[in-house]
């Protein structure tokens, strides 16, 4: 099996993890959902730094970011499928 | 004879030996083939422990000598210099201590010579009443421990003393033997540091998969960190196997926020969870970073009881919470305390800690980590994040490492001499 470009925790996260150094912009990333073993394409819309989250689908503004399948926050931007989602695009709803 | 002798070497074939090299840095580290216990590839493991005299085990031996307070470090430092095969374990505390700041002191100085790996215990205090109170705690175990007071006797007659007694007990210690013990006689307690987006990812994981196939072969297993915790509360309170169990552990987390937090924040978290490392590394909210946390206790096991600081679990086997710090060398000093005989600790950026009486598994996911800190880990689980491993193949390797320091392997930690031993120090001092 090819080392993945990033990986996704449980089946209904909505981002996964860069593991790779070179995911820049426009690149096709493979990924491996960790929970059913299984492979899936996205293209990055953003270069995504090793260790930050890229989007699995279309979030909207205020859509809830779902990562080890729970709620981790919520999107105050949208954020296409494929772009970078981090600290500028995403906020914890407790404060 | 001499001249026969020189001939007769000289006519020796290859050498034998590995060459000597002439510049260090390019030795090669040789690595003996394995001769350890093979750990059953699937399904329960055994592993060879000490049976206690109450009934508990241990994978270690440590005849300690251990100080009532900060003043007779140095005694007990010259008794363990004198008598081989024995450890001091300093510490800064233990004077003008009260109410319940004193009762977790003594808690837990009484848990960590009770603790199963602990063969025998020599204590050394100042004055002679609280000596004799840790002395009678770790009595209760049905161990051998002796206790010395250095006021009216001095350093020179108390090192002396102490020495013969400690000598007494390491001839009797070293004599013991290791026994086939079920893992149900096991405790183990988890606790990770130096976190990055490996630890969620792979490495804590792999200790929650760990997690989930010792809790129903029936072993005690215990997790703590009250502040990380932080962002996963309400999730962390449903993964208790009762309602009273829940509810204990918000009361727990509650009290952190309304004694510790809120009496001294100078603004909300978000300004230091996660930290500006954690974000660099790309965690976002507070959330992410403690449910990555949350990970190391598994996708099923729940835990059956919530624990103050250091205090040993009741309830039978199964997974506790421990209202502990989250500083590495405090939260595995309670739970050794505790009663715990192994600890896992997953690191991302590589935290190097180790504890006097109970072995430290370190593992990491974070290839850097492995690549420049190679002396400080014991398993590498960083072929997760190329996919050349899952999480069940990591568990196992994890089970394994563990068996294998069960049977005496000594970790990173150990061999190092990492041994932090930190109280927890609940308020100042009268």
């Amino acid at each position: 099996m090819a080392a993945p470009d990033f990986l996704v925790h449980d089946t209904v996260d909505t981002v996964g993890v860069v593991v790779v150094e070179n995911a820049a912009k426009g690149k096709k990333l493979s990924g491996w959902v960790m929970e059913n073993d299984k492979t899936i394409h996205i293209t990055s819309v953003n270069a995504v730094p090793l260790g930050h989250k890229v989007a699995l689908k279309p979030i909207k503004k205020g859509d809830t970011i779902i990562k080890y399948g729970h709620d981790i926050g919520h999107a105050v931007a949208d954020i296409p499928k494929g772009g970078h989602v981090h600290v500028h695009n995403v906020k914890t709803k407790r404060w | 004879m001499a001249t026969k002798v020189a001939k007769k070497t000289a006519k020796v074939g290859t050498p034998k030996g590995p060459k000597v090299p002439v510049r260090v840095e390019d030795a090669p580290v040789v690595i003996p083939a394995p001769r350890y216990l093979k750990t059953k590839s699937r399904g329960k493991p055994t592993f060879q422990g000490y049976r206690r005299e109450n009934g508990r085990v241990g994978v270690r031996n440590h005849v300690i000598i251990l100080p009532l307070d900060d003043l007779s470090n140095s005694a007990c430092e010259a008794v363990a210099h004198n008598v081989k095969g024995t450890m001091a374990l300093p510490h800064p505390y233990g004077r003008l201590q009260f109410g319940e700041d004193l009762d977790l002191h003594f808690r837990t100085l009484i848990g960590t010579g009770a603790n199963a790996n602990v063969a025998a215990v020599v204590v050394i205090g100042i004055e002679p009443g609280w000596t004799q109170r840790i002395v009678d705690g770790i009595a209760e175990a049905g161990k051998p421990v002796a206790g010395f007071a250095i006021e009216q006797n001095g350093d020179h007659k108390v090192i002396s003393a102490a020495s013969r007694q400690a000598r007494e007990f390491v001839h009797w210690a070293t004599e013991l033997q290791r026994q086939e013990c079920s893992v149900k006689d096991l405790w183990v307690s988890v606790k990770c540091g130096e976190s990055d987006t490996t630890s969620g990812l792979a490495s804590n994981p792999t200790v929650g998969n760990f997690i989930d196939k010792m809790d129903v072969w029936g072993a005690t297993t215990c997790f703590g960190e009250t502040s990380e915790i932080t962002g996963a509360e309400m999730v962390c309170a449903t993964r208790g196997k009762t309602k009273a169990a829940g509810k204990k552990f918000m009361k727990t987390w509650q009290a952190y926020m309304d004694e510790v937090i809120e009496p001294y924040k100078t603004s909300d978290l978000s300004d230091s969870q996660p930290t500006k490392g954690n974000i660099e590394g790309g965690l976002t909210t507070i959330e992410e970073k403690a449910f990555g946390n949350l990970e190391k206790i598994g996708k099923k096991t729940q835990y059956v009881d919530v624990l103050g600081p250091a205090e040993a679990p009741r309830r039978g086997p199964g997974l506790y919470f421990m209202d502990t710090s989250s500083a590495a060398a405090e939260c595995v000093t309670l739970q050794a305390a505790a009663g715990f005989v192994v600890h896992l600790f997953p690191t991302g950026q590589g935290n190097v800690i180790g504890n006097p009486i109970e072995p430290v598994i370190k593992l990491t996911a974070n290839p850097r980590t492995v690549r420049t800190m190679s002396e400080h880990v014991d398993l590498d689980v960083s072929g997760i994040l190329r996919r050349e491993m899952n999480f069940d193949q990591a568990g196992d390797a994890l089970i394994d490492m563990c068996i294998r320091t069960c049977n005496g392997r000594y970790t990173a930690a150990e061999a190092l001499g990492h041994r932090e031993f930190v109280l927890t120090k609940l308020y100042r001092s009268a």
